[in-house]
């Protein structure tokens, strides 16, 4: 009950916050806060009663029967790996809100009613265990996330909602058009119809079909992910959002990528995974290199901070397919050290077009001293992404390269340079905003530094990545049994890489 | 009380935290306490903690604190490892590091950021603590690159100019091309070994890995990539000279006495590996001469007090290589530690000079100051003879153990010591150049120069003069670490000793004859073309920087810019242009125009029935 619980709270709360409007401005804000911390707390519950001893996969399931002629049920589960991810789900929704909170004026009902749903829909993607479910809960996280971008964004936001829409629609429909062939083949050889997950890992199809269906599930998730070639809709997605957008699309819609990576495509299709092996490590060295280059040369700072998501996710493409437990529990670590990271950079980078009105780093220089407590946490989050030991996205990126260097050395050591590159445009940004001379056309003088709500918002992801590089073993415990459950599955995929 | 060694990183870290969180917002005489405070209390632990190992009573302390990560095979401890190598490192560290902090504490007064200052101060002591008191190499790791976020941190302390932020970040960026490849050779070692504590991976390593193997020499050459960025030394020495960008405490505590040295540490630490693959070893002491000539030859045709320096350090930390090469672990170690003395007692001195010239860098446009500053003067008089290893100074008793231990081995033994020697006479040169020129001869500009003291910034120098000039009687713990004997008994000629003991001498004297009595002109050597040429290419660093900005920055810079539109999204630009052509084309049939419209339909019904009578 607890995951139906968390998922009407966001879906009511949404609705909620848009009538409330009716009566005060401000109210929507406050229901959106209210649902999204009320969200957090039994997954907290849920974390303090984890047992990292315990025997089952799943913590707690949630089933009944939905479309029973097809073999629908809405079933729900969350497992170590999900818990963490719904977590940060729920902890990003705080920041998202904290991060609209003043900026949102002009329709602050539909807005929190979008937020929300957005929300719903994540937290759906991470615990759906029924794949017609999943897909559901995979459009319901789109569309709303669509209004945010195309009602609230900035000066080019028609063209970025659309071409973020087209995007994941388009291979959303790869992904249920390998869904339903999936089905199909499942209901031949079983003799009935289900979309259930478990039921689906029994299936083994085989061959060049199989081949097919996979790259459906791969590219609708590297797509998300995003990974080089598909991740061209991100920066425009990114710069035209609003904050609070920003904030969720890099802190959580992108993980939506990876985990559909590690819960289906490699579970589902191992054989073919462990073919696909070569490619997708090479796609993740090109985007952790290409990106990192792309990055340098951007001067609008959203932008570049965009492909410097990519250009991190890349090492979460790498430890997925490195198929190990280091591995893996190095993507997952990324992938929540980086949810924190980006988010925190997209609301520095909102932060600062609020009060500069401009996202052109041209223009900006000499910000620390106007604004030093901006420039301090603008430091703590650029030297946490550059993966300093201490912090999160360190313990992410070494367990990914540790994992998979003992799959290919080549892939790890050329995936590694990214930390040097990583370092050339996170203190570039760091000199372009904030150090040397203040930019003399612009009035600078009068800016305000980070504020009381700021600070808090900021203290706390600084807090967890402080957490996740200090004590990883507080998460990567949690996601452990999954992740071994998941790998060591699959002795197929480990037995066709062996012969690669 | 301090029998934990947790407690050494904890007080920097506690003062680092105090300072942080109040934003600033203290008043200087309580920064300046907690700043300098924290690590005198952390010098107390160590020190409490130094003296059972130093009088022999045990061997090790380690202090597991708690284990930081564990995933299935792989475990990283949180742990502390104490034995006479790193009782060096930390009596190094928090003694000198006090007496700089002390220091800093008057030079840096009149600073605004004088805070922040200390926080990041204390921060790197307390980085460059774990680094040096970490039991496995992740931990060492995260040691390591808290260090390099100081170092870059405290090079671009004053931001409001761009160089010095360019200085930070190449400083950065180079030694992270040689953390990269450290890290690799992490990855290495432990899908290897199986471990990362350094005990237990050094010993699984010689039982399975073996003398020569392809791994040992992977691995040693890995870690060394790591060590030659860290402690500048070729061919990633290029950063060091424009690390002095930095505020003149943090040249002497980072760029002089601590954390240039981790990398010399680092290969001491792992010496087994290095052992395993005798031919890294020997590129060790080959790196080790070639960066001590060519900083050599550098140092003697800068004008500014703080790249001479820097490139001294440069060619200082080059005959610790070159002892780490040779094997001679314990001679390299305690040079690290005379050098600590003495470059630091030289670079607080310099800072001195500096500030009482009104920031003048430039030696030429000092002179005869030894008058107006007569404890600088002292300060670099016995600084710059245990630099030159003057007989019976610091610097002559630890950098005579490594030159000895070169000529002992065999094959290119020979060689090696040569090249030492060579680069004891250019060190006598370029130090006694600067005592010459900026201390003796003609008044250069500055008569009203004040020496800037106080007790704060005259007790450090009092007590590092001391250091310079005794430090060589100090004993360093280390025999049970490096177990072979390094060199049976020095079996030299007095030939070979006299040379030693005389060349630097020479060098001294012919500093003299140049800049000294002015005997030999240097305008009359350069009016020689040749002469010229080769004054230029060294004082540009032998062009390294020019090479690397040809082969790495500009194409790098480059290629981003030309991708800047990043070319993948083409495709999606293309499909917005086909389907806005498609659009535009279609529009235009829809002209409003009957005329149009009826030809369009008379002829479509033309073409159909045409196209039917033809099927």
């Amino acid at each position: 009950m607890t995951l139906l619980w968390i998922l009407l709270l966001l879906f009511f709360g949404g609705v909620l916050a848009w009538l409330s409007e009716i009566f005060d401005s401000r109210f929507p804000r406050w229901i959106a806060l209210l649902s999204v911390v009320a969200t957090f707390i039994p997954l907290l519950q849920l974390y303090g009663s984890f047992d990292a001893q315990r025997e089952s996969l799943w913590i707690i399931e949630f089933s009944r029967s939905w479309i029973p002629s097809l073999g629908i049920n809405f079933m729900l589960a969350i497992d170590g790996l999900s818990l963490l991810l719904v977590g940060l789900t729920s902890f990003l929704g705080i920041i998202a809100v904290g991060a609209a909170w003043v900026e949102i004026r002009d329709r602050a009902g539909f807005f929190y009613f979008n937020l929300l749903w957005t929300l719903a829909g994540v937290v759906g993607v991470f615990t759906a265990i029924d794949l017609f479910l999943f897909f559901f809960f995979w459009e319901v996280m789109l569309i709303p996330m669509y209004f945010i971008i195309a009602i609230w964004g900035h000066e080019n936001k028609r063209y970025a909602a659309t071409k973020f829409f087209l995007y994941t629609q388009f291979t959303g429909m790869l992904l249920l058009v390998s869904l339903l062939c999936l089905v199909y083949f499942f209901t031949i050889q079983h003799g009935y119809i289900s979309f259930a997950y478990e039921d689906l890992l029994r299936l083994e199809v085989g061959g060049k079909l199989e081949m097919w269906l996979m790259l459906g599930f791969f590219i609708a998730f590297a797509t998300k992910l995003p990974s080089v070639p598909f991740h061209s809709w991100l920066p425009d997605a990114h710069s035209q959002a609003p904050t609070a957008g920003s904030v969720l699309l890099a802190g959580v819609l992108l993980k939506t990528g990876a985990y559909g990576l590690i819960r289906f495509t490699l579970p589902l299709f191992p054989e073919s995974s462990a073919q696909f092996t070569p490619v997708a490590l090479t796609l993740a060295v090109i985007s952790i290199l290409y990106c990192a280059k792309v990055a340098l040369a951007q001067t609008d700072i959203k932008r570049l901070i965009a492909y410097t998501s990519v250009s991190h996710m890349g090492f979460v493409l790498l430890g997925i397919y490195a198929w190990n437990l280091i591995g893996l529990q190095g993507a997952v670590m990324t992938m929540l050290a980086h949810g924190l990271s980006a988010a925190a950079l997209f609301s520095l980078a909102g932060g600062l077009q609020g009060r500069l009105h401009t996202r052109d780093m041209r223009r900006m220089g000499g910000l620390w001293a106007p604004v030093p407590r901006m420039a301090v946490v603008a430091l703590f989050f650029s030297v946490a992404a550059l993966g300093m030991p201490g912090l999160g996205n360190f313990v992410g990126e070494f367990l990914s390269l540790l994992g998979v260097f003992s799959v290919s050395i080549w892939a790890a050591a050329l995936a590694a340079l990214g930390m040097i590159v990583a370092s050339i445009y996170s203190l570039w940004v760091m000199q372009a905003v904030f150090q040397g001379a203040q930019n003399p056309e612009e009035d600078q003088a009068l800016l305000s530094d980070l504020d009381a709500r700021e600070l808090a918002l900021y203290g706390l992801m600084m807090m967890g990545l402080v957490l996740m590089g200090l004590f990883p073993n507080a998460f990567l415990d949690v996601s452990a049994i999954a992740l071994e459950h998941l790998s060591s599955a699959s002795d197929a995929f480990v037995a066709v890489r062996g012969r690669l | 009380m301090f029998e934990s060694l947790g407690w050494l990183p904890t007080f920097p870290l506690l003062g680092f935290l105090v300072l942080f969180l109040s934003g600033g917002g203290l008043p200087k005489r309580l920064v300046a306490t907690i700043g300098a405070g924290s690590i005198g209390l952390a010098f107390i632990a160590a020190l409490f903690v130094a003296l059972p190992i130093i009088n022999g009573d045990t061997q090790i302390i380690v202090h597991e604190v708690y284990t930081w990560m564990a995933v299935g095979s792989f475990e990283s401890a949180f742990g502390l490892y104490l034995d006479g190598l790193s009782v060096v490192m930390i009596l190094v560290i928090t003694g000198v590091g006090f007496l700089i902090h002390l220091y800093s504490t008057g030079f840096m007064i009149d600073d605004p950021s004088y805070s922040r200052f200390f926080a990041i101060m204390n921060l790197f002591v307390a980085a460059m603590l774990v680094l040096v008191l970490a039991d496995n190499l992740l931990l060492l790791y995260l040691g390591w690159e808290g260090v390099g976020l100081c170092s870059y941190l405290l090079i671009g302390f004053w931001y409001q100019d761009p160089e010095n932020g360019y200085a930070a970040r190449k400083a950065f960026v180079t030694t992270r091309v040689g953390d990269t490849s450290m890290a690799i050779g992490l990855f290495l070692i432990f899908s290897q070994l199986g471990s990362l504590d350094i005990q237990e991976s050094m010993a699984l390593a010689q039982v399975e890995w073996g003398l020569g193997s392809g791994y040992a020499v992977a691995a040693a050459l890995l870690l060394l990539g790591g060590a030659v960025g860290k402690s500048a030394q070729m061919p990633l020495q290029t950063w060091l000279p424009d690390a002095m960008a930095g505020p003149t405490p943090i040249s002497a505590l980072i760029h002089a006495a601590t954390m240039v040295t981790a990398g010399v540490y680092l290969i001491a630490r792992t010496h087994t590996l290095f052992e395993l693959a005798p031919d890294v070893q020997l590129l060790v002491a080959l790196i080790g001469l070639a960066t001590l000539l060519i900083a050599g030859f550098t140092a003697m045709t800068q004008h500014d007090i703080k790249r001479i320096l820097a490139y001294s350090t440069i060619s200082q930390i080059g005959y610790m290589f070159l002892g780490l090469g040779v094997g001679a672990w314990s001679a390299s170690v305690f040079h690290l530690m005379t050098h600590a003395f003495f470059k630091a007692l030289l670079f607080l001195a310099a800072g001195t000079v500096i500030l009482s010239l009104h920031h003048e860098h430039n030696i030429f446009k000092m002179g005869g100051k030894w008058r107006q500053l007569p404890l600088a003067f002292a300060s670099f008089l016995i600084g710059s003879l245990a630099l030159a290893a003057f007989p019976f100074t610091s610097g002559y008793f630890s950098k005579d153990e490594i030159l000895l231990a070169a000529l002992e081995l065999e094959h290119y033994g020979f060689w090696l010591w040569l090249g030492g020697v060579v680069g004891a006479f250019f060190t006598g040169i370029y130090s006694f150049r600067l005592v010459f020129v900026v201390f003796f001869g003609d008044s250069a500009g500055h008569h009203e120069a004040r020496e800037v003291t106080g007790f704060s910034m005259a007790a450090p120098l009092l007590v590092l003069m001391v250091l310079a000039l005794a430090g060589g009687l100090i004993h360093v713990p280390t025999e049970s670490i490096f177990a072979a004997p390094e060199h049976g008994g020095h079996q030299v000629s007095t030939l070979m000793h006299s040379i030693m003991i005389a060349v630097p001498l020479l060098g001294i004297a012919l500093s003299y004859l140049f800049y000294g009595s002015r005997t030999l002109s240097v305008e009359r050597l350069m009016s020689n073309n040749v002469a010229r040429g080769l004054h230029k290419f060294w004082f540009a660093g032998w062009g390294f920087d020019g090479l690397y900005r040809r082969l790495f920055i500009t194409p790098y810079l480059w290629l981003a810019a030309i991708n800047k539109r990043d070319v993948v999204d083409t495709a999606s630009e293309l499909l917005v242009i086909l389907s806005e052509a498609g659009n535009a084309m279609l529009a235009r049939s829809q002209s409003g125009s009957l005329r149009w419209y009826i030809l369009s339909v008379v002829g479509g019904t033309v073409l159909l029935i045409t196209l039917g009578g033809v099927l």
